[in-house]
């Protein structure tokens, strides 16, 4: 249980030797090993989805992964979404459109609808509200989240 | 060439200042402050509801690798319980919690033990191994039960708290009629998505203690903390990062803070402790619960002559922070918008053998605002009317404003400042289109649709006092820094200062840096509760960027050589005004001439809160063989006085209701008889989703400005959640054409189906 095997973990294009126990999940060796903290963990226990990371283009929820399962794939996490400065249109349409109060549920929230709409850009408006109700945010009341990943979908759809 | 003008952001739903690095994945939560060399923290809780607690045998994890030490009770015995911060009556103290559980257990997750190791995975095994001999003992259940012995010495009711005024019992005996109701509130709490954490770390160089993790009140709980650990306001900090909500419930000073920093400074080694969500569902304050038996005596039109409640408040096994806070709030502010000639409140404020509670946003109000228009409904169905129409027979008339409401709650007299309620409600009822709402609701109920409107009013509080400080300096480069004690949950006081000043100042609201929550940084602050940030820190900052604009035009017109009433601040430059000629001087300019000298400090002190108000409508359809409820409409209007930025209100608002609509149909802390928590994970506690909070259509208004401060603000934050139970609740009945039917929130599956099958 306590051994710890030698991985390579791919966060964000980049490669990041770490020794992980088999049981270390994918969020905390992402956090504590990786030092990538923009992931949060809300429960532990796969609910509230603020862990929520795309592993091969899809979205995973890394409390419920471990580590260990992880190489060889590529992770990307809220630190890989903009570009320099430039926020990607998700993150810019969260700010426009207040779609995030304390930002813990956020980059959950962010991932989450980045992986659904890379794959599916002309998602349904009730099939993204299935999507969406997969996370829990304590403080916007979720319309300004709908309406963040709305004008997102028409931005990446141009 | 036109005078540049000058540009106003009071009002504007300008973007957020904070949003940028909690979008990038930058932010600085509890969890991701760390130092080289720490321990990590695990409690050991207790697994039985009420207990004598015989012993604690830890050999086993103290022989585990990285297990560094294991501390019980006695470690900490010479620290005191935890005191009151708000009303703290003398009768509650002996219900204070010590920080760790000595003779006797009182709660399933009640801290006997903690562990010390490397690293959270070896503290969580070394936990699992400490044996607890514990002899159970019956535990209290039941707030409403008769009162029992809490030990040797104590009741389960350590107080009564009465609240009144005018002749209530001649009012009932010479009344046209008395409508009387049973009413229960579940268990709730605020449950921020980030759970609780805190860092403790001692810099023996410099002699100073810190804390991170900090929120909502640190002024107050390095003061507190530092009397409970013999440390000073000059070597013990606390320093608040990101806050992933507040609600109420977080920041204040819970057992694990103060072991925390006891703990870094006995070992002299960086202490973090992070809660896993099992424990913050049983550990941190729940809320609530409450069961009120409520009569009015009314004349033969409705009008209600007098209202009697007495209610028994469920506060778990300890008193915590909050003490009384909840049940007075309750008793304070039950009478609402309307006119009652007489009141008597009777709160039994009761102990059983559940997670201690404290205050969660509406925090009393929820409760009362159900029972109190529960009432209305019912006063509506006995006399015959529209509910509409009973609220408009009651209602406070504009004229009656400022009404003294003859209570007192948190230390200050209850003085409606400013309000046309009725006004605010033909707004809510026109936005809802009431009438069509009405023949709509008619006609599908032909066609055998269970469908129904309700409508709840309320008086909110926020602002309260006694004071706050902000000091403003606009630093070399020009940007400007404004320091408060006021503390962030998440809820945007950043931005909504930043406007504050910048407006009054005359700069670029992005080119103000807001910093709270750091003790080290200003003497004193009252942090951010009760809604008073906006209002008490918002004036606040509107005199000392007043007084700093004052102090840089004097300034500027030495070097400039004008009267300082020549110049005007725009948009960051120092410019002559009328036509005066002469070149303008930029203020990074003059912040380099005169370094640190571009500084002002004001306060703001109050003694009375500000009063918001407002109307939640809602229409719902109800499915009687799932007993599932769909909230088909959903309109709040509130009167905030004024808004700063009506974007973040609505977000305050939007969010409010989603809280609300938990507690109406979803959430509830159940136990089994032995005292056994039933819902310890996000799958036994019901938050709603995005499938559940419905569209909703929000009406701010600004009828009724605060004459209490001079842009007439009142707070925001609690409107959204304060009447939700009630209007649901309303709306059920009506769909049901079971006047009265619903008695008890939340309005679950269960609940609604065992109603259904009654019909």
């Amino acid at each position: 249980m306590t051994d710890k095997t030698a991985i390579t973990l791919t966060i964000n294009g980049k490669d990041h030797k770490v020794s992980v126990e088999p049981r270390r999940t994918l969020a905390d060796a992402i956090r504590e090993d990786c030092g990538q903290t923009g992931t949060h963990i809300g429960c532990e226990h796969g609910v509230c989805g603020a862990c929520t990371v795309i592993v091969d283009d899809a979205p995973v929820r890394s409390c419920l992964m471990f580590a260990v399962q992880a190489e060889g794939k590529k992770i990307r996490t809220v630190e890989g979404l903009a570009d320099g400065d430039k926020l990607h249109p998700m993150q810019q349409a969260f700010m426009d459109n207040h779609g995030l109060q304390c930002g813990f549920c956020t980059p959950g929230f962010l991932m989450l609808a980045v992986g659904v709409l890379e794959r599916e850009p002309d998602i349904s408006d009730e099939a993204l509200i299935d999507v969406l109700s997969s996370n829990l945010c304590r403080c916007t009341g979720y319309q300004n989240i709908i309406k963040s990943v709305r004008a997102a979908a028409a931005e990446m759809r141009k | 060439m036109a005078e540049p003008k000058p540009k106003t952001f009071i009002g504007r739903s300008v973007p957020r200042l904070e949003d940028r690095p909690l979008l990038t994945g930058q932010g600085r939560f509890a969890a991701d402050v760390n130092f080289p060399g720490q321990w990590t923290m695990r409690v050991v809780r207790s697994p039985i509801a009420h207990g004598r607690l015989r012993n604690v045998d830890a050999s086993a994890a103290l022989a585990m690798d990285g297990v560094h030490a294991v501390w019980t009770f006695a470690d900490i015995a010479h620290i005191p319980p935890i005191p009151f911060r708000l009303t703290g009556l003398k009768a509650l103290e002996p219900y204070q919690q010590r920080v760790m559980a000595s003779d006797f257990v009182r709660y399933v997750g009640e801290p006997v033990a903690v562990v010390f190791a490397d690293n959270a995975y070896v503290a969580e095994d070394a936990a699992d191994v400490i044996e607890l001999d514990i002899e159970p003992l019956p535990p209290v259940m039941n707030a409403t039960d008769a009162p029992g012995p809490f030990d040797a010495v104590q009741s389960t009711e350590p107080d009564v708290l009465r609240k009144g005024y005018g002749d209530v019992d001649a009012a009932f005996e010479a009344a046209h009629a008395v409508v009387a109701l049973e009413l229960s509130v579940g268990r709730h709490s605020g449950v921020p998505l980030e759970t609780r954490g805190a860092i403790g770390f001692y810099n023996e160089a410099l002699n100073r203690l810190e804390m991170h993790g900090a929120a909502k009140v640190p002024h107050w709980n390095r003061d507190t903390m530092g009397r409970m650990l013999g440390r000073t306001r000059d070597n013990f900090h606390l320093f608040e990062g990101h806050v992933g909500g507040g609600f109420g419930i977080r920041g204040e000073i819970y057992p694990e803070d103060v072991i925390v920093c006891a703990a870094a400074l006995h070992f002299k080694k960086p202490i973090k402790w992070i809660e896993d969500r099992r424990e913050h569902l049983i550990s941190a304050n729940h809320s609530r619960q409450q069961t009120h038996r409520i009569r009015a005596a009314i004349d033969a039109d409705g009008r209600i002559l007098a209202i009697d409640d007495e209610f028994f408040h469920d506060n778990g096994a300890y008193m915590r922070t909050h003490a009384a806070t909840v049940p007075d709030l309750a008793a304070a502010m039950l009478p609402g918008p309307y006119r009652v000639p007489a009141y008597r409140a009777t709160a039994h404020i009761r102990l059983t053998n559940k997670t201690p509670c404290g205050t969660y946003r509406a925090p009393g109000r929820y409760e009362s605002t159900f029972v109190r228009e529960r009432l209305l409904d019912a006063i509506a169905a006995k006399v015959g009317v529209d509910k509409a129409e009973i609220r408009k027979r009651n209602l406070l008339p504009k004229s009656a404003m400022p009404y003294a409401l003859g209570l007192e709650t948190l230390g200050t007299h209850i003085v409606y400042d400013s309000g046309d309620y009725g006004l605010l409600l033909d707004k809510a009822l026109d936005r809802a289109g009431w009438p069509q709402l009405q023949k709509d609701i008619a006609r599908r109920r032909t066609n055998g649709e269970q469908v129904g409107a309700g409508v709840a009013m309320f008086v909110e509080k926020s602002g309260l006092g006694p004071f706050d400080d902000v000091r403003i300096e606009v630093k070399s480069g020009g940007t400007i820094e404004l320091v408060t004690g006021a503390a962030s949950v998440g809820q945007g006081i950043e931005t909504a200062m930043a406007q504050i000043c910048a407006e009054t100042l005359g700069v670029d609201y992005t080119t103000v840096n807001v910093i709270h929550g750091q003790t080290d940084r200003i003497s004193r602050g009252l942090g951010a509760f009760a809604s008073r940030v906006t209002v008490m820190t918002g004036e606040a900052t509107k005199r000392a960027s007043t007084k700093l604009r004052q102090h840089i035009l004097k300034l500027a017109a030495e070097l400039m050589q004008a009267e300082p009433t020549q110049l005007d601040i725009v948009d960051g430059d120092i410019v002559r005004t009328g036509g005066t000629p002469g070149p303008s001087m930029k203020l990074a300019d003059l912040a380099a001439a005169r370094p640190g000298e571009l500084i002002a400090e004001d306060t703001f002190e109050s003694t009375h809160m500000v009063y918001p108000y407002g109307v939640h409508v809602a229409a719902v359809r109800v499915d009687a063989e799932t007993g599932g409820v769909a909230i088909e409409k959903y309109v709040m209007a509130y009167d905030v006085g004024k808004a700063v930025n009506p974007m973040l209100v609505e977000g305050q608002i939007a969010g409010g209701l989603a809280q609300g609509i938990g507690g109406a149909l979803f959430e509830e802390f159940l136990y089994d008889e032995n005292g056994e928590p039933l819902s310890v994970t996000f799958a036994d506690y019901l938050m709603p989703t995005a499938h559940e909070v419905p569209e909703s259509s929000i009406l701010i208004t600004e009828d009724a400005p605060s004459p209490l401060n001079s842009l007439g603000l009142k707070g925001a934050g609690e409107g959204g959640t304060n009447p939700v139970g009630a209007v649901i609740a309303s709306a059920i009945d009506d769909a049901l054409q079971m006047p009265g039917a619903i008695v008890t929130l939340p309005v679950t599956p269960q609940r609604l189906r065992a109603i259904c099958k009654k019909k």
